[in-house]
């Protein structure tokens, strides 16, 4: 009995400490601001578009990642392991740069209006609600075509095999219930990642009818300086997105697919000339759109590249060193928080708006050390709360599944404590752990700074640096730290995730 | 308060080190001030050749850090704050006065403000392709009336300090008509974006026919880049008018050297250095010293500007009559 | 010896009884599939707390311990081995979980020649034939040299053959190891091959163990109605 009280309890109170690490700095800004402020018409108005915007983004995302999963799952064809890792590149990009790449296909001058231009086809227009929905889907498509790829994956040969011995139709006996079970997780990241969404809605929204929370959020902060708005905006969101959660992880049934030796799937269905050709419009439709862009900032910054000043290159050493530590930050973090209770804690890191969390922990730490000093550990932690979220939602599945496949087999071993990691989870955690771990380095490669306040200047980030260009009016120069940035992100995601599906 | 010391003392051991006798004066800046191409380098160069004193910038975000500080703050000085939200700042207390001369301003307007002190302006203007238009609006009103597949570009009131000025410059300009003035901007605006740089971004990447900049904006294209093809439209209804300024924390530690810079500000050495590096016009210059490209800028007949309290108090009006008629 | 004294359990909409004890050197569970033969099991190997009651070791109650303190090993009907490992540190696990010593590794090699496997210990289990897998997993039961070995369904995934030959062994390795065996099967043909005694799990109780011989010459109702004769 004591056995069972230990393991319940553990996980409580990881996840208790990681939903402290988000409430405490929300809790502190609270406390400065001595109580919460009220909203008005605008804020009511931001929270509405907020809410919509993010469910259709999130629905669009996951209906159109479902085709595209399944052609990639059941395709061979060359290059098919490269383009899987290229498809996830939107996804690691940072805001910025990713809206220049989409401004150059679909913006007044872009390919799609000159292609249109010489066909006789009015201008299109990208700025406004169409907009916001296009980049949010040209960000979470990748995730969302990765979650489900991976459900394909974890679906075990036998039952391929079994599923094609008796003719049954692959979809309902196998597609339907993987879905079921991985669709529902992909729409809840993907809503609440674009709730807090800020640059985007702003940059492509097209006026103040496309303002987001996190942006009533900032204003609040930056501008007024109303601390007591800044901590209700964030609590309602917060309270939005935890809500998402908490109802979609209820409709989400646990994990019961069962184990099969770690084959690669070889799939009987997929094969006639009608699939094929739909597969691969599918894979092609994905492939034109997630990288043409890509190809655009590539285009555009190869120029700027060769000439970027000393200052460009040691931020992007730093970024590359923010990138590593909060990759090791948040996997140890992650790993005991792959339970249910554990990832609700974690999805607070998602839900939560940056700027109050950063404000949060300068209050928090600015009695006892200069905020400049800890300005590292600080920016680590932040990656890791913000990476969290996605980290549990690509580890939870897999360690579910060999905790029960293998769990009592360890347990009757002895097997405990950290050699049941080493000797059982872990070497079954290789190809999402890779994933997660590419995942988180690229995403803190793009930090760009919930920590300003932290920040002393001389320690600058690469994607602070790309706006400090841009703020200089060194346009061509930015481009070429935006491809920097690009190449870095890219680079070290397909390192982490090559290291991750070696031999898997 | 020990443990304080000796926990800073260990993190910036390395730096505590080689600055243990020099005195430190701590300069709080905006983001892009201490790159290598803002102001920021010559300024401390300059500065520390004839203070004997190491000068170290800390930038980030200006006003909001040194008000979450309060008392606590390392700032000595705080350069870049702009007039139209220095409210908030003179009311929190933390500023002294900056005992400074200043006879030598050169800005279009009056300045007598013992407190903050201007060492750069500007003006908002609509920056345009001079290849891609012949005959730009030759006044607000005829930006308003121009058709409607004129795409401009501008940044939002509730996130930049330029969409905040021109918000001011239509109430200036439109005062209770400023909601039916935006009524008829609103179709031409393609988009507004969260800062200045996004902006100009789109604007020199063809995305928009114009954005909202400020009228020296050309001059970094014609000396950086030798580019003469960018143009501030001036229009008669005048200008709105930006000034960046300086404070000293009444709670610095280097008062005497907190002074010393005070004093630097309006130099013709700190002076000279603002317009190439800066791109905007020195607070305390006369033209026939600015250099070649910014002398021959078009420069408004009229300046718009509000005092702070005015700021203050229109500024919701202002940002109301843009949301609501963008909102439509 | 093993027994159950007065064991309830109560789990959702289940409701399990059994006090009886184990004296047979091989005994076999049977009785329909639902019928609580695989969760007696579990509570004899420590995954799940009987809601009243104790279990008993040579009188020794086994309450709070952890499976791995307990004296019994387990055979379960499938994920028996760590498709990661090899077989023989699949094996070694039985023994340690750092890197087994070369007198370990004597054992490990001893264990997998009883039950066939001489030289199959680097192979992944991929690399090896259903039976072969069956096997290996038998020699990691045998190492962890339990006085009780439990199986759970053993061998259903074989040929009727090679699951008779399998049990076979199973029998005379747990014999000359001197190690009881307690086995759980829906194959009544399985218990009178190499069971001793037989147990009837049906309608949430389980009852007494009897010698096999006696028991299938003179079935109570209970068996009957499972027998379908």
């Amino acid at each position: 009995m004591a056995q069972r009280a230990f393991a319940v309890t553990l996980p409580f109170v990881w996840a208790l400490f990681a939903a402290g690490l988000v409430i405490g700095p929300v809790v502190a800004v609270i406390m400065r601001a001595g109580g919460l402020g009220g909203l008005g018409t605008p804020e009511y108005a931001a929270l509405w578009f907020t809410i919509w915007q993010a469910a259709l983004s999130a629905a669009v995302s996951v209906v159109l990642a479902i085709p595209v999963a399944r052609a990639l799952s059941r395709q061979q064809f060359p290059g098919r392991g490269a383009l899987i890792a290229l498809l996830g590149a939107p996804f690691i990009l940072p805001v910025i740069v990713a809206v220049l790449g989409l401004l150059a296909v679909f913006g007044g001058n872009g390919l799609v209006n000159q292609i249109g231009g010489w066909l006789g086809l009015p201008r299109i227009d990208i700025y406004g609600y169409h907009g916001v929905i296009l980049a949010h889907v040209f960000f979470n498509l990748p995730l969302a075509t990765r979650l489900i790829l991976q459900g394909w994956l974890a679906i075990p040969a036998e039952r391929f095999r079994l599923a094609a011995s008796l003719d049954a139709p692959m979809g309902r006996v196998l597609e339907r219930p993987m879905l079921a079970r991985i669709a529902p997780g992909a729409f809840a990241v993907i809503f609440v990642i674009c709730l807090t969404s800020f640059a985007v809605a702003l940059t492509l929204g097209g006026g103040p009818k496309a303002t987001t929370v996190e942006l009533a959020i900032y204003q609040a902060f930056k501008f007024d300086f109303d601390l007591g708005k800044a901590a209700t905006l964030a609590l309602v969101q917060l309270a939005m997105g935890m809500a998402a959660a908490l109802a979609l992880f209820a409709l989400s049934p646990p994990a019961g697919l069962g184990a099969g030796l770690d084959r690669v799937p070889q799939r009987w269905d997929g094969r006639g000339r009608v699939v094929r050709i739909a597969d691969f419009c599918w894979i092609g439709f994905a492939a034109l759109f997630l990288l043409t862009p890509l190809a655009m900032i590539i285009v555009s910054g190869l120029p700027g590249l060769l000439a970027l000043s000393a200052d460009v290159w040691s931020s992007a050493l730093r970024s590359l060193s923010v990138a590593l530590g909060a990759t090791a930050l948040t996997i140890l973090l992650a790993l005991p928080l792959a339970t249910k209770l554990g990832e609700l804690a974690g999805l607070l890191g998602v839900a939560v708006s940056g700027l109050v969390l950063g404000t949060g922990l300068f209050l928090l730490v600015q009695p006892f050390v200069r905020p400049a000093e800890v300005a590292l550990p600080v920016t680590l932690l932040v990656n890791a709360l913000m990476a969290l979220p996605f980290v549990l939602r690509i580890l939870r599945p897999e360690l579910d599944a060999a905790r029960e496949d293998y769990g009592r087999l360890a347990a009757t071993l002895g097997i405990t404590g950290w050699a049941l990691w080493r000797i059982v989870l872990l070497p079954r955690l290789r190809r999402p752990l890779g994933f997660a771990a590419g995942l988180t380095a690229a995403l803190s490669m793009g930090d760009l700074g919930v920590i300003a306040l932290f920040a002393d200047g001389e320690h600058a980030t690469l994607p602070f640096q790309l706006y400090q260009l841009m703020a200089a009016y060194r346009i061509e120069a930015a481009q070429g730290a935006a491809l920097l940035l690009l190449m870095m992100s890219l680079g070290l995601f397909w390192i982490f995730d090559k290291g991750g599906r070696a031999n898997a | 308060m020990l443990g304080r010391t000796i926990v800073a003392g260990l993190v910036a051991a390395s730096a505590t080190v080689a600055a243990a006798d020099t005195p430190v004066l701590t300069v709080y800046a905006g983001d892009y001030f201490n790159s290598e191409w803002g102001p920021g380098p010559g300024i401390e160069a300059a500065f520390e050749a004839r203070c004997d004193c190491d000068l170290q910038y800390k930038t980030g975000d200006l006003l909001p850090r040194i008000l979450l500080e309060g008392e606590r703050t390392e700032a000595d000085v705080v350069i870049g704050l702009t007039s139209d939200i220095t409210k908030k700042a003179r009311d929190s207390g933390l500023f002294a006065p900056h005992g400074a001369d200043m006879s030598a301003l050169t800005l279009p307007v009056d300045w007598t403000d013992k407190i903050f002190l201007p060492f750069n302006y500007g003006h908002t203007a609509f920056i345009y392709n001079n290849e891609l238009i012949d005959t730009p609006p030759a006044s607000f009103e005829a930006l308003l009336d121009a058709p409607d597949d004129l795409r401009l570009v501008i940044q939002d009131p509730r996130s930049s300090i330029s969409g905040l000025a021109l918000v001011l410059w239509v109430q200036a300009v439109y005062g209770d008509g400023a909601k039916a003035a935006w009524e008829k901007l609103a179709p031409k605006i393609v988009t507004v974006t969260k800062g200045w740089s996004e902006s100009y971004g789109l604007f020199t990447d063809g995305e928009a026919d114009m954005v909202l900049s400020y009228t020296t904006s050309p001059a970094y294209h014609i000396i950086a880049e030798e580019d003469l093809t960018k143009s501030a439209a001036i229009f008669p209804e005048g200008h709105y008018f930006m000034v960046e300024l300086v404070a000293k924390l009444a709670g610095t530690d280097n008062p005497d050297l907190a002074d010393q810079f005070m004093q630097f500000i309006l130099t013709e050495e700190f002076q000279s250095m603002i317009p190439t590096s800066n791109w905007s016009l020195p607070a305390a210059l006369p033209v026939e010293k600015w250099p070649e490209g910014f002398r021959e800028l078009p420069m408004p007949e009229k300046v718009l500007f509000y005092s702070e309290d005015e700021a203050a108090s229109l500024r919701d009006t202002a940002i109301e009559a843009w949301r609501s008629a963008l909102s439509q | 010896m093993l027994e159950l004294r007065d064991i309830t359990l109560h789990l959702e909409g289940y409701h399990l009884a059994a006090n009886a004890e184990f004296k047979g050197r091989f005994t076999a569970l049977i009785g329909p599939s639902g019928a609580g033969k695989s969760t007696i099991l579990s509570m004899i190997a420590g995954f799940l707390s009987p809601s009243r009651g104790q279990i008993l070791w040579d009188n020794r109650p086994l309450d709070g311990l952890a499976p791995a303190k307990r004296p019994v090993s387990i055979l379960f009907q499938d994920n028996n081995l760590f498709p990661h490992l090899t077989i023989a540190a699949n094996l070694a696990l039985a023994l340690t979980t750092k890197r087994p010593t070369p007198a370990q590794m004597e054992r490990i090699n001893a264990a997998l020649a009883q039950v066939g496997l001489a030289d199959m210990g680097t192979r992944k289990p991929a690399a090896l034939s259903g039976g072969q897998q069956s096997r290996a997993a038998l020699a990691r039961v045998l190492l962890q040299d339990r006085p009780l070995m439990m199986l759970d369904e053993p061998f259903s995934a074989l040929g009727p053959a090679l699951r008779a030959e399998m049990l076979d062994l199973v029998a005379q390795l747990a014999a000359d190891a001197g190690i009881a065996v307690l086995m759980v099967s829906h194959a009544p043909e399985d218990a009178k091959r190499v069971a001793d005694q037989v147990a009837l799990v049906a309608d949430g109780q389980l009852f007494p163990p009897q010698s096999t011989d006696r028991l299938f010459a003179d079935p109570p109702p209970e068996l009957r109605a499972y027998l379908g004769v």
